[in-house]
């Protein structure tokens, strides 16, 4: 049963089953209660209040028409290891190998029948633990209902990074897949995403990241104007690790991206980051959650989006400092460019703080292109186009800043120069 | 070089006249000064001239060189050879200096047909220019202006200058912020840019700046036009009398 079959209201919700599979059935039944238990979102909750999740959660996924957007999909001069999905479903021949050194990589429709995997104290676990205070019912509807994802076990420094590549072949495709992550003590493993894998999508990621070990994701999310999706990545940081996630989104109806991060470790560094690019019919939703719950951790969030057209962006950020979390440092900002006065930001940055010795910091801003370094850049001799691409590239560098490895970020500067390319003056 | 009849120009926004009718001709190799009291127009010259926004011409006219600026935007008269040395150099975050530098050389080279510099040649020429002007690798490498001292700042202008080699530079305030030392090496870079080919406007408040570049012709400008114009005698006499006398005398 996919997603298709779900009606949006209780009658359906009710019907909902879920496939007798091993070692993730018990995850996936009590996903399918919490849900029950939930309810779909509706626009009414405030937590949507800014994204409206009917076409997320109606009985079908509006179709979507194709793209071709002309162009080699980011990273592929990248040397990797590539899982491809097409629509959702594993694609054996695009894909490599699972073979690489210090990742054990599995499907999770392939161990689905075992009795015991390691990923059955992750499934629906840290999605479960994301599920307070704010409740998400798109991720527990994802848990009980995905059939298939990537699981992966990190047990040293893996020489390339595990790219997951989304490809997007039928109007009306409806995906869902649940990757599990495990990075052991030492692990450190980049996985990259990208293309627009459906016409609605919908993604879960669970990442554990034990003490000293690293984890750095890299996605774009695929230009296909009229694709959907609703994505979460939950994270739990052990003493000492690092996460670091960066999203670039070009264009996309509907996009609506939570990242759930608890810093449950001493010394943990996490690092969200975005640059979306929007055109005309565009929504595009970061709603971050960390919860700081150690001792001198440190935490950014840089979300910066260019928007014209008529395009929308939301950004929903939050930091939690527990009780004891002392010496927390948090950063937040969140920034919009509009390039014409049809365009929209709606931001809700929010700080929650338990403890006495923290440093947190947030900012949130909208505004035009500075005029002034336009004209000084013309005054130079460089054209109003050029000055103005200049301009929004500098606006999007913070955040750009934010991928470590140079090889993808140049490539991510480069499909943003092309977009940059495309538009007219 | 460059010809401006009987300008006249007003804000966009309010109806208000703030140049009224300017006459100025500076010819190839000659540098000019103009000085006068705050809100006489000088700025605005220096805008109305780089193409700014906000800006009503209504009378008059500017050439360069034989061609028409007031209708070209600001970077076809970048590309047409003149340059203004901001007054307040604006900051931009994200942009590095050097990046910056190799745009505007390179978008004026292509807009005269000329090939462009590469990465390597570029990084030859800017090196040996920067150091000149004591500006180091650290500057070169910083978003442009952004922490730099005015000193700094008024400096990148000159490496500008010299890097973009225009024809006619006009120096808004360039003294303005600047300290002894500092102003020294400003005009030594200017001084070292003078050339038969190429003049220059230097708008100033004080004469000390006209110690270190020497002014063919000394203007005064006061409520939208030139009301006196002489030798760099006129400077001192500025100097050393302030405004009032000569204010009173067209009066």
């Amino acid at each position: 049963m996919g997603a298709a079959d779900i009606q949006t209201g209780a009658p359906v919700l009710d019907g909902l089953q879920v496939t007798d599979t091993g070692w993730a059935q018990d995850a996936r039944t009590s996903a399918l209660a919490r849900l029950r238990d939930m309810g779909l979102p509706t626009k009414r909750d405030e937590y949507w209040k800014y994204t409206d999740p009917a076409t997320l959660t109606a009985a079908d996924a509006p179709s979507a028409a194709l793209f071709e957007p002309g162009e080699a999909l980011l990273f592929d001069d990248v040397d990797r290891l590539k899982i491809v999905f097409v629509d959702g479903v594993f694609d054996a021949e695009a894909s490599d190998d699972f073979s690489l050194e210090n990742v054990e990589i599995s499907r999770l429709a392939d161990t689905a029948n075992a009795d015991i995997h390691w990923a059955k104290s992750l499934y629906g676990v840290l999605e479960l633990n994301g599920q307070t205070p704010v409740k998400r019912p798109l991720a527990a509807m994802n848990t009980a209902m995905a059939t298939d994802g990537i699981l992966l076990r990190v047990t040293g420094k893996v020489s390339k990074p595990v790219s997951l590549i989304y490809r997007h072949k039928s109007e009306v495709s409806d995906a869902i897949l649940h990757h599990v992550i495990k990075v052991e003590a030492g692990g450190d493993i980049t996985v990259t995403e990208n293309g627009p894998a459906a016409a609605r999508f919908n993604k879960v990621m669970e990442v554990d990241i034990a003490d000293g070990a690293a984890f750095h994701h890299v996605r774009a999310q695929g230009r296909d104007h009229e694709r959907r999706a609703a994505t979460h990545m939950f994270a739990r940081l052990g003493a000492e690790s690092t996460f670091k996630s960066f999203t670039l989104t070009a264009n996309g109806v509907l996009t609506r991206n939570e990242c759930v991060i608890e810093l449950t470790g001493d010394d943990a560094t996490a690092s969200v980051a975005g640059a979306a690019v929007g055109d005309g019919v565009f929504h595009h939703d970061d709603t971050v959650f960390i919860t700081h719950d150690a001792l001198n951790c440190e935490s950014r969030q840089v979300f910066k989006k260019v928007l014209r057209n008529g395009a929308v962006g939301v950004f929903q950020g939050k930091i939690l400092v527990k009780e004891g979390a002392q010496k927390t440092d948090g950063y937040q900002i969140s920034q919009s460019l509009l390039l014409d006065e049809d365009s929209q930001f709606l931001a809700k940055p929010e700080l929650e703080i338990y403890a006495d010795d923290v440093a947190c910091s947030h900012g949130s801003t909208s505004g035009a292109i500075d005029e002034d370094a336009l004209f000084y850049l013309q005054s130079r001799g460089v054209p109003l186009k050029q000055a103005q691409d200049l301009l929004v590239l500098a606006f999007l560098a913070e955040a750009l800043e934010e991928v470590e490895s140079e090889e993808l970020s140049e490539a991510i500067r480069a499909r943003l120069e092309d977009w940059l390319s495309r538009r007219s003056a | 070089m460059l010809e401006i009849n009987n300008l006249a120009v007003g804000l966009e926004e309010e109806d208000k006249q703030i140049l009224k009718g300017v006459d100025l001709k500076i010819g190839a190799g000659e540098v000019h000064a103009i000085m006068g009291p705050n809100g006489s127009g000088k700025s605005t010259l220096s805008y109305v001239l780089s193409g700014k926004d906000g800006y009503e011409v209504t009378g008059g006219s500017a050439t360069l060189n034989g061609e028409e600026l007031l209708g070209m935007e600001p970077e076809e008269r970048a590309a047409a050879g003149l340059f203004l040395a901001f007054q307040y150099p604006v900051e931009i975050p994200g942009v590095g200096n050097m990046t910056f530098l190799r745009t505007a050389v390179n978008a004026q080279r292509k807009a005269r047909g000329e090939d462009e510099l590469s990465a390597g040649e570029f990084l030859k020429v800017i090196r040996a220019k920067a150091k000149d002007l004591e500006i180091d690798a650290d500057m070169l490498k910083r978003p442009v202006n952004v922490g730099f001292s005015g000193g700094e700042k008024k400096r990148n202008e000159i490496l500008q200058m010299a890097m973009l080699e225009p024809k006619m530079c006009i120096l808004d305030e360039t003294d303005s912020g600047l300290d002894v030392d500092a102003m020294k090496l400003v005009s030594h870079g200017v001084n070292a840019l003078r050339d038969e080919g190429r003049s220059f406007l230097v708008i100033t408040h004080y004469q000390r700046l006209l110690d270190h570049i020497k002014p063919d012709v000394v203007h005064i400008m006061a409520n939208g036009k030139i009301i006196k114009s002489g030798g760099p005698e006129l400077a001192l006499e500025v100097e050393n009398n302030g405004y009032a006398d000569l204010l009173a005398e067209v009066a």
